[in-house]
């Protein structure tokens, strides 16, 4: 058997965006391999209309994994059960999201059942003549791109970044089998217990997921100028960032920092205000489909990977900008959300 | 308390180069640092060591010239630094890394806890904290950005169960802070927000250019000789591209309030034709 599989994610019920890119993934991979493409949920609470979306966005078979004990993610659990599954029904490809959860998982798994593991691929393919799968990631920030395989053992494996590829548009014709597998209590492994979130968490943001994200550096100036991004990030239906240089100011908390010591993101639309682009930055962002940059320093480095660059005073660009989204948002009924969320209803 | 510190020696820019016919990086003239991801650990464990008091070994996998990260960390508090290196090691991926860095941490004697640096800046996997976990089978939690809860293990009852002492952790993931409790021993990758790094001081620069480290090669480790180094890694590198830096874009110079204006109406053409601003809600 020479399956392909793809690890779907849930938070409370709902499945994640990441799910659906990663099937679109997978069905270009199956179809060069001329095998099956699986959809693997383990979690808890996801309806039967959403494991059936996965069919119609790719998948011929889904297992779904749910259990209460499953709807947080611990790595020890999770890993018995898809250590489990590969032994099981040895699959040849598994590509699973460089989220959180993806990066521990995967790792843990690889070491297991003696697999090779690339992370963070922004590309992927098969080898023609032998079908090893070709992983392609961006090394050393960004500046060189690797191309690994793993000749020799199986399954292989690979972490894709969320938002690095479209989900195949829904095809409610499709036909595939939806699985429900029970989990098995000797899998449950009760060290790690999850205790939930932290409710009071302030200055939180979900930046890995945004499809926007407007981020600021020292050009900001102060943490009130913040304010600003934020204005400009709700009506764009997008998310605030900062350099690690802002962060360290204190202007914003830790979980909007981009870059080498924070995140990792490849929105739809990224743009750089008042910020240089030290490499360090660059490399968290040099994946995202779009970049604009505003900044009063024509030579600033983020001006040349930019798509689209204004070099001028940030602070009336930021201004003018917030100005005529609010026209259009009042004169043409925009509506501010993502600008191409899936429908998958 | 004892706690184990996995770092890295990482280079010193990122200008670094690849060996065109391995895939691997040449690390040869170029400056190191210990990983600055690995800085959040090593203070982690000197703070946890401050506050409940116990031993702190850091230990290191790379050439012999890794020493230097292993005394950069002892001037910071670490107590001991041990160094795995031999060429049989060379060209590890992220699973024989762990391998080897687990089979090292076997020969320490017991420990309560590993802290780990979320990934290496260089390789930037994160794979091996996560896989070192696998191997000697401990709880894991990454991306941790808070303990909230330290209960050490008592001292004189190591053997009995739940004796050993727990944490409790918050993992920053993309929801916000996962609340995990886990029981000693085990293994956390820590991230920024944790705890901001010490400078290293006068005293702990003396006791780390007097330190002595203890050098393991692959001879002192219970090891599978075939997992070891680039033939023992599952993943090989078959192609290295210096990807095209620029993109190409159009620079627009807005020198007054005039020049704005028009900046911004070619920005939201821009973006319009890349179908990136809002839709208009449907009927």
């Amino acid at each position: 058997m020479s399956f392909v599989w793809t690890l779907a994610e849930q938070h409370e019920g709902r499945l994640k965006a990441v799910s659906f890119e990663l099937l679109g993934r997978g069905r270009a991979l199956a179809d060069k391999l001329d095998t099956k493409l699986a959809s693997l949920l383990i979690g808890d609470g996801v309806d039967d209309a959403q494991l059936q979306s996965l069919v119609h966005h790719g998948a011929d078979e889904v297992y779904a994994i749910q259990d209460p004990r499953l709807a947080q993610f611990t790595c020890e659990t999770f890993s018995n059960v898809l250590v489990h599954l590969i032994k099981t029904y040895q699959p040849s490809v598994i590509l699973a999201a460089a989220t959180s959860t993806g990066r521990t998982l995967m790792p843990h798994v690889a070491v297991r059942c003696h697999a090779g593991l690339t992370a963070d691929c922004t590309e992927l393919d098969i080898e023609p003549g032998t079908g090893h799968l070709l992983q392609t990631r961006p090394a050393i920030g960004g500046n060189i791109m690797a191309t690994i395989k793993t000749p020799d053992h199986r399954p292989q494996m690979a972490t894709v970044r969320p938002k690095s590829s479209r989900p195949l548009p829904a095809d409610r014709s499709r036909a595939g089998r939806v699985i429900a597998v029970p989990l098995d209590d000797v899998l449950v492994d009760g060290r790690a217990q999850a205790r939930g979130f932290r409710s009071d968490a302030v200055d939180f943001v979900n930046l890995e997921e945004a499809d926007v994200v407007i981020a600021g550096g020292r050009g900001m100036k102060k943490a009130e100028h913040f304010a600003l991004l934020q204005g400009l990030a709700d009506a764009l239906g997008g998310a605030v960032g900062a350099t690690r240089d802002a962060v360290d100011r204190g202007w914003v908390g830790y979980p909007h920092q981009v870059g080498l010591s924070g995140k990792t993101i490849s929105p739809r639309l990224y743009i750089g205000a008042g910020i240089s682009g030290a490499i360090q930055h660059l490399a968290g962002i040099k994946t995202s489909e779009t970049i604009v940059s505003i900044n009063s320093d024509p030579d600033a480095s983020l001006h040349q990977v930019a798509d689209f660059g204004i070099v001028g005073d940030l602070f009336q660009v930021l201004g003018e900008l917030q100005r005529r989204l609010d026209e259009r948002r009042a004169a043409g009924h925009a509506e501010p959300g993502a600008p191409d969320r899936e429908e998958r209803a | 308390m004892h706690i184990v510190v996995p770092i890295k020696q990482v280079p010193e820019t990122s200008n670094v180069k690849m060996d065109p016919v391995t895939g691997t990086m040449i690390r040869a003239g170029v400056g190191t640092v210990v990983n600055p991801l690995d800085l959040f650990a090593i203070e982690t464990a000197v703070r946890l060591k401050e506050a409940h008091g116990g031993r702190i070994t850091t230990l290191t996998m790379g050439p012999r010239g890794a020493e230097k990260a292993l005394r950069e960390a002892i001037a910071m508090g670490c107590d001991d630094g041990v160094l795995i290196s031999d060429r049989a090691f060379a060209g590890s991926d992220s699973w024989s890394t762990s391998y080897t860095l687990a089979q090292a941490i076997r020969t320490l004697g017991e420990f309560d806890l590993i802290v780990a640096g979320e990934r290496a800046t260089d390789g930037d996997t994160g794979q091996v904290g996560p896989g070192i976990a696998a191997w000697l089978d401990l709880p894991v939690a990454t991306y941790v950005a808070a303990i909230t809860r330290v209960e050490p293990p008592r001292a004189s009852a190591h053997a009995r169960a739940g004796a050993r002492g727990g944490l409790t952790v918050e993992r920053l993931v993309e929801e916000g802070y996962q609340v995990l409790d886990l029981p000693l021993p085990a293994l956390l990758t820590v991230v920024k927000e944790l705890a901001a790094p010490r400078l290293p001081t006068l005293r702990g620069k003396r006791r780390a250019k007097a330190a002595e480290i203890p050098l393991l090669t692959a001879a002192d480790l219970d090891v599978e000789p075939a997992y070891l180094g680039l033939k023992g890694s599952p993943t090989k590198v078959v192609k290295v591209a210096t990807p095209k830096v620029t993109r190409g874009g159009t620079l627009v110079r807005a020198p007054d309030e005039d020049a704005v204006a028009g900046a911004v109406e070619q920005l939201l053409a821009f973006l319009e034709l890349r179908d990136l601003l809002p839709r208009e809600a449907r009927p």
